[in-house]
């Protein structure tokens, strides 16, 4: 007889909670008394605090069994989010416990971006404080739904229920402006250990559940199984030199499932294949298909040519697809975010550059209240901006699906801040215009510039009240016609253009295609701005999306000398004779003209 | 999905992005449990295949044993296999007796540094055995297998870490990282650390064994003395445990049984309470 080995121990669930809340407010404290209080800690570890403590002449310091850092544990302060375990009889728990000051928000947005659930902590001395609401903000746009709000440091108040009630009334009123709904309010002492895991005598007025009570009663998010399928494009593998012919899908499923047979689209290109296989490495049978979370790879019937980014989804069960998205951030990063300014957008494996094309609102996160809109958001403001992709985007809106409606923007080097998927508005007309020229093997612009002996650009004439500007166009575009240059003259209304910051004009979702089509086509286009004061001495026309094609400015004042010839903006003298100034200007375009 | 499924998700994810990200990606193999299973996890991240090299730093004082399982195991799975050693630091005849700070110093850290930016031997294995490698590329990506439960400033890390010019590690200024949005852009000179395993602990490391069956070096299991190893590292630095398990099973019910911390045979610990961190801000793993 063979003796049978022994029983694997069966899989324990786990949870991933966060501690947040102001700085001080004893969230490093009540993780490490959970810690200790649950004997989820190794004695020698509480040892080997014990002896810090000592050196440091502190009495025994809870938060030091997280705080591990050299620093943190000098400064009393956590820097950075720390992770560790702890099991109750229910499950396991991962405990981030996250940073308070506001210098480490981008701390807290790490350690609080992989919980479940929170736990948001306030001094019930203090009370409610900047970081209080901020973090309470941040939860709500990182999609954390189940929160308990500790009301920590009762023992500095005398154990009284008036300042727990108020503390209780106050918050619950900002949370609600906010659309978040805490599972419940706990008084606690985390130094004294009321109330953290035994229920001490205290408080007798509290009859609700303790800290570790409270935890367990949270449940696991339903799996996103059951929604519309959405599998991003991670990779798509071919180890030809491993001998391996398979062509192989890779991603890991955001929402729904699919099986081998199933119809599937890929968007934005709306390429239609369907399932073929389901591939694996040691799998414990072969796969049948896939469901939300998983990480897989797929063969498909026919090839079709997929991006990473892509989205593979059901016919009838798309998500949109748009160059233009109204979103709301949050900043982290060293630089405000600027409009006009130019990001590297991520959302799920799709990276593309975008530009901001407004900032609609900012709201101060320490009041919430709105200043309105402005040019820019500072580091640690929430906003809602409109975003302008370079590149169409599928996406969902945040109210709809989480993880494909998530992203973040890159400056430089650095994720500088996170946002979710509002709205997805209009195509970018400017956007749409780029598409029709950046086809591979297209008879493209350089093209005809060469055959036609000369460059497309874009000649702007700010028209002054004695019509100068429409005089010098017309007489440009004569000239040019019987020169044999491809050209065409525009006469813009004030609707046709669009303010872009304090400096820019940019040309209308309905101009600017036809704009870009001509220069394009090899033209070169002349076009006169109307009449306005302020336009016409600072204000530039600038062609967005359109940066390798030549811009010009010309503008009229009286006793200018012109500029020199190599700038892109002169200011002529309207005194002199229209024939000069023609001649001037032909001049300073020499190099792109026939010779 | 399990809390296994969703461990292995993860990290299968995290590889998957490191390789579509860098160019010159490495994976630092020790030998040890934790590493072998991120080895595992990358031939399920890509079907079967290990796309990149392996590099392990030999101290010239590991356990012999490991030495061979790493050769066989490198044989018998096709992988890229590379591995760096301070040479010049061996040759001044470098060894734990003048103090293992120092001894860790050069002979992992020293040796990690110059093994990753090119300048410091590297061989390859071959049919023929070891020989110097021709790609002296630094590698920008280097994919590591610590785990955030291990000890206090691993516990901080980010999944995709960036170390600067010197190897160095900056913890007071990370990177924000959320929604499996990693740091994938990276200035000259510099490279990024990837942890794929960071949410993983002890314990999942086993079940992960015992589920998948990986072939672990048997250094782990007791073999009839009533001790085996709970960590591995170089021989004169590294204590047994008093332990009668014999597979993954009775590791795990062992472990979920004790709260004494794994690295209490790991020497170098006991230096400084806060040795690690030291050790890890000048670019260890």
């Amino acid at each position: 007889m063979t003796t049978s080995p022994a029983p694997v121990p069966a899989l324990r669930e786990q949870m991933n909670i966060v501690i947040v809340g102001h700085v001080d407010h004893g969230k490093s404290t009540l993780v490490g008394r959970l810690l200790a209080d649950t004997g989820s800690i190794d004695p020698a570890r509480i040892e080997k605090v014990r002896r810090i403590c000592e050196r440091q002449g502190k009495h025994f310091e809870y938060s030091f069994l997280l705080d591990a850092l050299e620093a943190e544990q000098e400064q009393g302060i956590t820097i950075d989010a720390a992770r560790c375990f702890f099991r109750s009889p229910q499950r396991d728990y991962l405990i981030i416990d996250a940073p308070g000051h506001i210098e480490f928000l981008k701390n807290m947005v790490t350690g609080a971006a992989r919980a479940e659930a929170a736990l948001l902590l306030i001094d019930a001395a203090e009370g409610v404080r900047e970081n209080s609401r901020r973090h309470g903000y941040v939860l709500g746009m990182l999609g954390i739904k189940q929160v308990a709000v500790v009301v920590n440091k009762m023992d500095r108040v005398g154990y009284d229920q008036a300042v727990y009630d108020a503390i209780v009334s106050e918050y619950t009123a900002f949370l609600a402006q906010i659309g978040l709904k805490p599972a419940r309010f706990i008084p606690v002492s985390a130094l004294q250990g009321d109330q953290i895991v035994d229920r001490n005598a205290t408080m007798p007025w509290y009859g609700g559940p303790t800290v570790l009570e409270s935890i367990d009663a949270f449940a696991k998010a339903p799996p996103a199984e059951d929604q519309p399928l959405r599998m991003p494009v991670q990779d798509v593998y071919r180890f030809n030199r491993f001998g391996d012919v398979r062509r192989i899908i890779a991603g890991r499923v955001a929402s729904g499932r699919f099986a081998v047979g199933d119809e599937v689209v890929f968007l934005p290109s709306g390429k239609r294949t369907r399932i073929a296989s389901v591939e694996g490495f040691s799998m414990r049978e072969t796969p049948a298909g896939a469901v939300a979370g998983q990480c897989t790879g797929v063969t498909m019937t026919e090839q079709v040519f997929v991006n990473r980014g892509d989205l593979m989804c059901r016919p009838g069960e798309q998500p949109r697809v748009s160059d233009r998205i109204r979103v709301n951030v949050f900043w982290l990063g060293r630089e405000p975010l600027r409009r006009g300014r130019t990001y590297k957008l991520k959302l799920t494996t799709y990276s593309g550059l975008c530009e901001v094309e407004k900032v609609e609102e900012v709201l101060d996160a320490s009041a919430l209240t709105s200043p309105g809109a402005r040019d820019r958001v500072e580091r640690h403001e929430v906003a809602r901006v409109i975003l302008r992709l370079r590149r169409p985007l599928a996406c969902d809106l945040s109210d709809e699906l989480e993880e494909t409606s998530r992203l973040v923007l890159v400056d430089g080097y650095d994720v500088a801040g996170g946002g979710i998927v509002r709205e997805v508005l209009e195509a970018g007309a400017e956007d749409a215009a780029l598409r029709w020229t950046t086809e591979v093997g297209a008879i493209n612009r350089p093209l005809r510039e060469t055959k036609q002996g000369h460059r497309a650009f874009l000649l702007a004439l700010h028209d002054d009240l004695d019509q100068n500007g429409v005089a010098l166009a017309q007489a440009l575009e004569e000239s040019l016609w019987s020169s044999s240059h491809n050209v065409f003259r525009l006469q813009l209304q004030a609707d046709d253009l669009v303010k872009a910051g304090t400096d820019e004009l940019h040309l209308g979702p309905s101009t600017y295609p036809l704009v870009a089509a001509l220069l394009n086509a090899g033209q070169i286009v002349i076009a006169t701005l109307p009449w306005n004061e302020t336009w016409a001495r600072t204000v530039a026309l600038r062609l967005p999306g359109l940066d390798v094609v030549p811009c010009f400015q010309v503008r009229f004042h009286a006793g200018a000398d012109g500029g020199d010839d190599g700038e892109a903006d002169w200011t002529l003298d309207p005194a002199r004779e229209p024939r000069a100034l023609h001649d001037d200007v032909k001049h300073r375009l020499k190099t792109l003209l026939r010779s | 999905m399990d809390q296994l499924d969703r461990l292995e998700a993860q990290s299968v994810y995290i590889l998957r992005e490191a390789y579509k990200s860098f160019k010159n990606l490495c994976m630092l193999w020790s030998i040890g449990k934790d590493s072998t299973v991120m080895l595992w996890l990358a031939r399920k991240a890509f079907f079967g295949h290990v796309p990149f090299p392996l590099v392990h730093i030999d101290t010239s004082y590991k356990i012999p044993s490991m030495i061979a399982y790493r050769d066989r195991i490198a044989r018998e799975w096709n992988l890229t296999m590379i591995v760096g050693q301070n040479e010049e630091a061996l040759a001044g005849g470098m060894n734990h007796t003048r103090g293992r700070l120092v001894c860790c110093t050069a002979l992992k850290t020293q040796a990690l540094k110059q093994t990753l930016d090119g300048t410091g031997p590297r061989y390859r294995l071959t049919a023929d055995g070891y020989v110097p490698d021709s790609n002296r590329e630094p590698y920008t990506g280097v994919i590591v297998g610590a785990r955030g439960d291990e000890e206090g400033s691993r516990s901080k890390e980010r999944y995709f870490s960036p170390r600067g010019v010197d190897n160095n590690w900056d913890l007071d200024d990370q990177p924000p990282e959320l929604w499996n949005q990693f740091k994938t852009d990276f200035a000259p000179g510099t490279h990024i650390r990837i942890h794929p395993l960071l949410d993983w602990t002890e314990i999942n490391i086993w079940e992960y064994v015992e589920r998948e069956n990986i072939p672990m070096i048997d250094l782990y299991y007791d073999h009839g003395q009533g001790r085996r190893y709970r960590s591995i590292g170089c021989a004169p630095c590294t204590g047994m445990v008093t332990s009668t398990c014999r597979t993954p099973a009775e590791i795990i019910a062992e472990l979920r049984t004790t709260n004494v911390s794994e690295r209490s045979g790991r020497a170098q610990d006991q230096a400084d309470p806060h040795a690690m961190e030291k050790l890890r801000r000048d670019g260890y793993m």
